[in-house]
């Protein structure tokens, strides 16, 4: 099975056999490649009970409950890492969730759809309307993403808190690409950070 | 099937004991009535233990003695089924202080050959589950490869992690809590305060003559089941439907099918139960209290090295949701491997009891990943 494009950088760049926090994890695809590959301790929140079904129907750890009000319930530095793959925009206080991210674990990998790639911008600037792209499929009124954020922004965010960028890979359909005008032309971004 | 004696349906083992119960007393013979199924592993470590709740037993899947019904978790515990008997040795036993076989109440006291009724020592959980250890031990089964249970099984489950936790590989909890609330307390006050103003109950020495409380009893029984249903689960059963008849009688009679259901329940139930076991259960229910036991609840499970899933149902109201929550949270914060979700019915705390396509795959699904 193949792993979504930013899910594969995530699993690619986690040590073997370290603890993993993926918040927000579906079906457990991550966590299973983690567990499977890397010989990770992984274990997940989630707010789907289909999906938190199914990650524990194959035997991963997963808890079901909301990114939002839950993260506060886990000691800090209980994990080497904690992710949060597409899931940032979807909270209430991204800030609050990033924070939370860098006290459970030691890094945090944040994913997110970058919302200046230059179709989101075209669809805005000519069409007048909120973008409805692959990565934002769907109409603003039914859009679970109720914080659009941009690779700037979120570097701005990152900087402003302190924390420090240990990495960074960007997407474009499912192909890495440069650094270089990355808000521009990037669909999306993974970060690794560090308080 | 193997031609030990230990194994099979139908058992009964007396063990010496004695049993140091948290009340003090010692307990001494252990009778425990008890039922496997499957094939035991050479390395025996595919043994799983399923608890009953409150008004169970240990035929989770065959014949109940008495009312000739099918097991009560047959949906579950089969060869095939989630809990696969092809796969796993199923050992489900009658809990202590109930009355299908395990010294309880309505057995025999050796101190005056007569029926134990008041005299029996107030157990609890933990009670009930170092009884089960010493089944275990009778068995040949040093670790358990699962603990499952639904309602008060899914607390002898927590219990048994938490007091045995060398013995448990991993737990199933459902439809449970780790403590009775003021709510769940109350609710069971209600059901021993009609079964002792009943006059037949004698101070529960009403062994000998055959006339035991079964009007206070039914009556606890049809509180009980309403704890057991939800609103919305009773409207679209019955509504104000009335039963068998075109309208209201203007007397007491039960006009309405949800009062002949109710009745029927307490009835039917009087058939098959002790009051006095009643009474020994709801009173071990309401002393539960995992945090109080180890100080906080993560304490029950720090360094656990446990595997756990929970499951809650949505419309369950006699332990919500948010008891299960904040197990988890106790789990997590211990480091605990923790599996949770809440699924849909809406039936209520039944529900586990039901079919749920949902909850035999997830339940199937965690016991597989064990290794077995």
């Amino acid at each position: 099975m193949s792993l979504r494009p930013d899910l594969a950088i995530i699993a690619a760049n986690v040590a073997r056999g370290s603890r993993v926090l993926d918040v927000g994890c579906g079906d457990g695809a991550l966590m299973a490649a983690l567990r499977d590959e890397r010989q990770c301790d992984a274990r997940g929140l989630e707010l789907n009970a289909g999906d938190v079904a199914s990650a524990v129907a194959r035997g991963l750890s997963v808890v079901q409950g909301d990114a939002d009000s839950d993260l506060a319930d886990y000691p800090d530095a209980s994990f080497d890492y904690a992710i949060l793959s597409q899931t940032l925009q979807t909270t209430r206080r991204p800030d609050w969730v990033l924070d939370q991210l860098l006290r459970i674990g030691g890094q945090a990998f944040v994913s997110f759809p970058n919302f200046a790639h230059w179709r989101v911008r075209a669809s805005l600037l000519w069409g007048g309307r909120m973008p409805v792209t692959r990565l934002l499929p769907l109409k603003w009124y039914a859009t679970p993403n109720i914080h659009h954020v941009t690779i700037d922004d979120f570097r701005a965010l990152v900087k402003e808190r302190g924390i420090r960028i240990e990495g960074c890979w960007f997407l474009t359909g499912d192909k890495q690409t440069g650094a270089g005008l990355a808000n521009l032309l990037a669909e999306h971004a993974v970060f690794l950070l560090r308080k | 099937m193997s031609d030990d004696p230990r194994f099979g349906l139908a058992r009964t083992v007396t063990m010496p004991g004695p049993l140091r119960l948290d009340g003090g007393a010692l307990l001494s013979p252990v009778d425990i009535a008890y039922e496997t199924y499957g094939t035991l592993n050479g390395d025996a470590g595919n043994a799983v233990l399923i608890c009953h709740a409150l008004t169970g037993d240990q035929h989770v899947a065959s014949d109940h003695p008495v009312t000739g019904k099918p097991g009560w978790w047959t949906r579950m515990v089969g060869p095939g089924k989630p809990i696969d008997t092809d796969r796993y040795f199923v050992i489900c036993s009658n809990v202590i202080g109930s009355c299908l076989g395990s010294s309880g109440p309505a057995t025999v006291n050796p101190a005056t050959g007569k029926p134990w009724g008041m005299a029996f020592p107030v157990i609890t959980i933990r009670d009930m589950v170092r009884a089960q250890a010493m089944l275990l031990d009778h068995l040949g089964i040093a670790r358990l490869y699962a603990v499952v249970g639904g309602s008060m099984g899914g607390m002898q489950a927590l219990s048994w992690a938490a007091t045995l936790p060398d013995r448990v590989a991993a737990a199933v909890v459902i439809a449970s809590a780790a403590r009775h609330s003021a709510q769940n307390i109350a609710f069971h006050e209600v059901g021993r305060q009609a079964i002792m103003a009943d006059p037949n109950w004698r101070e529960g020495d009403y062994y000998a003559d055959g006339a035991p409380p079964a009007a206070g009893l039914a009556v606890a029984r049809m509180a009980a089941h309403i704890t057991y249903l939800s609103e919305a689960g009773l409207t679209a059963k019955f509504g104000r439907k009335l039963q068998s008849r075109e309208q209201k009688t203007f007397g007491f009679d039960a006009d309405f099918q949800v009062e002949s259901y109710l009745r029927h329940q307490g009835l039917s139930f009087v058939e098959r139960f002790d009051a006095n076991s009643y009474l020994y259960i709801t009173r071990a229910l309401d002393y539960f209290d995992l945090a109080e036991e180890h100080g906080t609840l993560a304490n029950a499970f720090k360094g656990s090295a446990t595997r756990f899933c929970l499951v809650s149902f949505d419309t369950d109201w006699l332990y919500p949701t948010s008891e299960s929550r904040s197990i988890v949270h106790a789990m997590n914060a211990a480091g605990a491997a923790a599996s949770f979700v809440e699924l849909s019915s809406p039936f209520g705390h039944d529900a586990f009891l039901l079919e749920s396509p949902e909850l035999a795959r997830v339940v199937g699904g965690f016991l597989r990943a064990g290794g077995h």
